[in-house]
């Protein structure tokens, strides 16, 4: 009975470590994200960002963290008080929920769950009762009109995004992450080259999922609601952020699963490559020269300690990095390496998707909603079909009729950007006559 | 025996939400337990490890039509039900009918018991992994019931936008 | 002409299926309606059918303070209307007031104040470009236009002191000499500047959801344009090719080449592309004006105290918002017996309802944006 009990808590200790460090590290995270997009709009637009709270602005998450949790709560008069406080709760459990199907590396995942995506995908969905519930106990007419807003455009775009995720899954023959992201070692190439318009339909309909800009509509400051999020103050407020947030590194790990590899590093079967082994502890050798190269230069001295310190804990990062491609070390714990390596990769190349997410939103004006809908429906999910129907196309040409992977996915993805033209041809056209005209 | 644990930990859940959806005065409060007593639904599929029964119930009941009933609940203006005087007055004849039909049914359990037998469930694992399985079923045996399905779900939609559009 | 604005107080026939019918409040605070300004509106469902601007919340009684002023001490307060383009208040109303005294500046003099009122145009121009830009949702041009307009409010606070509310202009002439590096100043801003336009243009005039958000909407026709009395780049968006530069020609611009953008449909988005073309004309007529500042005076003959004889006058100068012009009433006294202003922001204002008639509630932003109206001359 004790040996029974021992070896359940032993099969167990590994999901409840990984989630323990996902339900207390990812809100840090989140807020660091928070953090890098303030600093990379800045960048953008010739100006610094944070710089005072912390060095470089480092502390800022903490002090808003602070800030929102003793601000003082208001509740709406006539709000429904239980719904009120319960919703942000949905958004933020289901976002978190989510991620545990998730693989950042080989070691670590909470479940390996045989419909792992769908799952991810189906939980992400029921954030949605968060900013419906959210958007209605406020009581506030046009919370709700923006909430419901906000859920329309999320419904819609799911759509969209699961069609693209199909296609991708066609080409992966399963739904559990492990097994797509070897499917992807198998194949010997990404699923984004193999597939590239479900890709951009996935990139496209992800933004639209997590509310981002240039789809941010129902939340943006200039327009005349301020969405769901108006009555919510403080602390309720900041799990909504923590939510939308949390969606995107979410969204952002989907993508990285289904289309661009997971944990491999790129030309992950191809011998020839295996000097980018190396790249990581490159990079961060590269970051810590730079930071050295930078501490002198520093207006304040503190700056000039925290670049030293940076460089260092950069060079420390390169050395543990490095050290499963000694034979020695790896010989010893033939796991460090694709743990390490893996967890790295996938986390450059969702940094990467959120860094892109950033870039759009600085970059692009706002879409009117009804743009939006007509975007969402009759652009994105007529080409996710032709999509899934192409790629059927492709793998039948390539298994049943033997053709070659380059010219059945070449010719394919020809056929699908030739409808995607035509189907942007075809809105163009009717956006000019969609013009009202009042009364003449 | 954790297996045990978590089938009544969801089945209470599921029966308590149940019970709260009928006899909360407030409607979204209402949907909210309803949500809850259809994701306990979804948990005992999990737990039997039907696992793509389990995400398609929380995709389609809870994350889809639930979210129907949400938006409908909350376009309409439900003060006008609110308001309205709740009568109740043959609630003798409900009890009368509620205590028949369970006599019957103790009656009918009591004497046949003997002549149930369960067998052994399967173990879960003797079972390949659900998803497959339903596919290949759906789209060769259970082809045409799913194409019908299907055209009646377009047919609903092109009634709905009919409906709602002022002029085609 | 029937009057085709439809007062508030009449009940909801126009809606279908006989929907209610909402009246949206955006209210004097609100971060779009770039100023104090309160726009009721009468929605069915997205669609607005109706609307009504209640202004009012910025009048300071400017007309009514120029009556218990001298001419001199009335300066100052022109540049508090348009507090984004001083420079062009000042320089309307004492051209106005010249013309009432029967003087002229010197030609250094109505140089110089060319060169400083067309680069208070391009200002202008580029702090509308970035809130109209942010009001859409495009975050970055803002800051890109406020850089480029901070090297033009240190020209100004080098030459007079002020960025803002510059009264850089005197009643005859100017007070200050051209600071020495002036001409360096304006040459080295006005040289990279063609690009800095092109960069502004990459990231929006081909842009597909600019574009979306833009064409189509707030048409105003050239008849109706000029019905309405709109002036400036609302009237030449629409096709009327009228600019006072070159109709009425003032200060030094019958001396300089230049082009006056017109559009052609009297969209938001041909609105754009002509300020954005105004910015490119104004930079090449400084670098024409800079290279050939004339030597002599800078102040004409005006007396100290001025009394201009009895008499009315009405002096109109393009402003980057439009017509700004000054009827000045006097009496033979110091002090003038009525100033009227004419604000070009109220008088395109008044086009706001015909333009958002069947646009959606998230088009309201984007015309108030593109009349590029400031209360403070709205209200005065």
């Amino acid at each position: 009975m004790l040996m029974n009990v021992l070896h359940f808590v032993i099969s167990i200790w590994v999901p409840l470590v990984c989630a323990l460090i996902i339900v207390a590290v990812l809100p840090l995270v989140a807020g660091y994200i928070v953090l890098m997009e303030r600093k990379v709009m800045a960048d953008m637009q010739a100006r610094l960002g944070p710089m005072r709270v912390g060095p470089h602005g480092l502390l800022q998450p903490i002090a808003d963290a602070l800030k929102l949790l003793i601000k003082e709560d208001i509740i709406p008069d006539e709000a429904d008080k239980a719904i009120f406080w319960f919703a942000p709760l949905i958004s933020v459990t289901a976002a978190m929920l989510a991620m545990s199907a998730l693989a950042i590396g080989p070691w670590f995942q909470i479940a390996d769950l045989n419909v792992g995506l769908l799952f991810v995908v189906g939980i992400s969905a029921l954030g949605i009762f968060g900013i419906v519930l959210g958007g209605w106990s406020s009581n506030s007419h046009y919370s709700l009109l923006g909430a419901l807003r906000s859920a329309a455009q999320l419904v819609s775009y799911e759509t969209a995004a699961g069609m693209a995720i199909v296609g991708g899954l066609l080409l992966a023959g399963t739904l559990s992450t492990r097994e797509i992201i070897q499917a992807q070692n198998d194949y010997g190439v990404w699923f984004a080259i193999a597939a590239p318009v479900g890709f951009f339909v996935y990139l496209v309909a992800s933004i639209a999922e997590t509310n981002r800009a240039p789809f941010d509509l129902p939340e943006a400051e200039s327009e005349l609601v301020a969405g769901y999020m108006t009555e919510y103050s403080g602390f309720r407020w900041a799990l909504y952020f923590l939510a939308e947030y949390t969606n995107m590194v979410v969204v952002a790990s989907i993508a990285t699963t289904l289309f661009l590899g997971g944990w491999l590093r790129p030309f992950a079967g191809t011998p020839a490559f295996n000097f980018l082994d190396y790249l990581p502890s490159v990079l961060m050798l590269g970051i810590g020269g730079y930071c050295f190269y930078r501490a002198p230069k520093q207006p304040v001295k503190v700056q000039s300690l925290f670049m030293v310190a940076v460089g260092l804990l950069m060079i420390l990062a390169a050395i543990i990095l490095a050290a499963p491609l000694i034979p020695a070390v790896s010989n010893l714990l033939p796991g460090l390496k694709p743990g390490l390596h893996g967890a790295f990769w996938f986390l450059l190349k969702v940094g990467l998707y959120i860094y892109l997410f950033m870039w759009l939103r600085f970059t692009f004006p706002r879409y009117r909603f009804d743009q939006l809908m007509r975007l969402g429906w009759q652009f994105l999910i007529p080409l996710s079909i032709v999509n899934v129907m192409g790629i059927g196309l492709a793998l039948v040409l390539h298994r049943h009729w033997g053709w070659g992977h380059l010219p059945a996915f070449g010719l394919t993805t020809l056929l699908t950007l030739a409808v995607a033209a035509w189907l942007g041809w075809a809105e163009e056209k009717k956006d000019k006559v969609h013009v009202f005209v009042g009364e003449t | 025996m954790l297996d045990h644990i978590v089938f009544y930990f969801f089945a209470a859940l599921a029966v308590v939400s149940a019970i709260l959806v009928v006899t909360r005065r407030n409607v979204v409060q209402s949907a909210i337990f309803l949500i809850t007593a259809l994701l306990a639904t979804a948990g005992i599929f999990l737990q039997l490890h039907a696992e793509f029964l389990f995400i398609v119930q929380v995709i389609l009941y809870a994350g889809g039509i639930m979210v129907l009933f949400v938006f409908v609940i909350m376009l309409i203006n439900m003060d006008v039900s609110l308001h309205q005087v709740q009568f109740n007055r043959q609630w003798w004849l409900g009890l009368l009918l509620a205590l028949v039909l369970g006599a019957e049914f103790t009656v009918a359990i009591a004497i046949g018991r003997s002549h149930l037998s369960f067998g052994e469930p399967a173990p879960a694992s003797a079972l390949e992994p659900s998803t497959q399985l339903v596919g290949k079923v759906l789209f060769s045996e259970y082809m045409l019931p799913f194409e019908i399905a299907s055209i009646l779900l377009l047919v609903a939609m092109i009634g709905a936008v009919v409906m709602a559009k002022k002029k085609i | 002409m029937p009057d085709e604005r439809i007062p508030f107080a009449t009940h909801a026939d126009q809606t279908v299926l006989g929907a209610d019918e909402i009246i949206l409040n955006m209210g004097p605070q609100h971060p779009s309606t770039h100023g104090v300004l309160r726009v009721k509106l009468r929605l069915d469902g997205e669609k607005v059918i109706g609307s009504e601007c209640v202004i009012g919340y910025l009048h300071r009684g400017v007309e009514k303070i120029a009556e218990h002023r001298t001419y001199t001490q009335f300066a100052p307060y022109v540049d508090r209307m348009d507090y984004v383009a001083a420079v062009s208040n000042g320089l309307g109303y004492c051209e106005a007031v010249e013309k009432l005294l029967g003087a002229e500046a010197p030609p250094r003099a109505r140089v110089i104040r060319t060169i400083l009122t067309e680069m208070q145009r391009i200002a202008s121009h580029l702090f509308w470009l970035g809130t109209h830009a942010l009001d859409i949702g495009a975050l970055t041009p803002l800051f890109y236009c406020l850089r480029e307009r901070e090297e033009i409010l240190k020209i100004f606070e080098k030459y007079c002191g002020a960025r803002l509310t510059t009264h850089a202009f005197r009643i005859g002439g100017l007070q200050y000499e051209a600071y020495d590096e002036l001409e360096k100043d304006v040459e080295r801003f006005c040289t990279p500047f063609d690009k800095r336009v092109d960069e502004y243009e990459s990231l929006l005039t081909e842009n597909r959801i600019w574009v979306g958000r833009t064409k189509g909407v707030g048409i105003l026709t050239a008849k109706e344009a000029i019905d309405y009395g709109a002036s400036g780049p609302v009237l030449r968006a629409s096709g009327v090719k009228w600019d006072i530069r070159k109709a009425m020609p003032y200060a030094a611009y019958d001396q300089y080449k230049f082009e006056i953008p017109t559009g052609k449909n009297g969209d938001t988005y041909d609105r754009y592309i002509v300020r954005m073309e105004e910015m490119r004309q104004s930079r090449l007529i400084c670098l024409q004006a800079i290279e050939n500042i004339p030597a002599g005076p800078i102040m004409g003959k005006v007396g100290k105290v001025l009394k201009p004889p009895p008499g009315e006058v009405y002096h109109s100068i393009e402003a980057p918002k439009g017509e700004l012009g000054y009827y000045i009433i006097s009496d033979g006294t110091t002090q003038p017996y009525r100033v009227r202003i004419r604000p070009p922001s109220l008088i395109n204002l008044e086009a706001f309802d015909k333009m958002i008639r069947g646009h959606l509630v998230a088009d309201v932003v984007a015309i108030i944006g593109t009349l590029d109206i400031v209360l403070g001359e709205v209200d005065r």
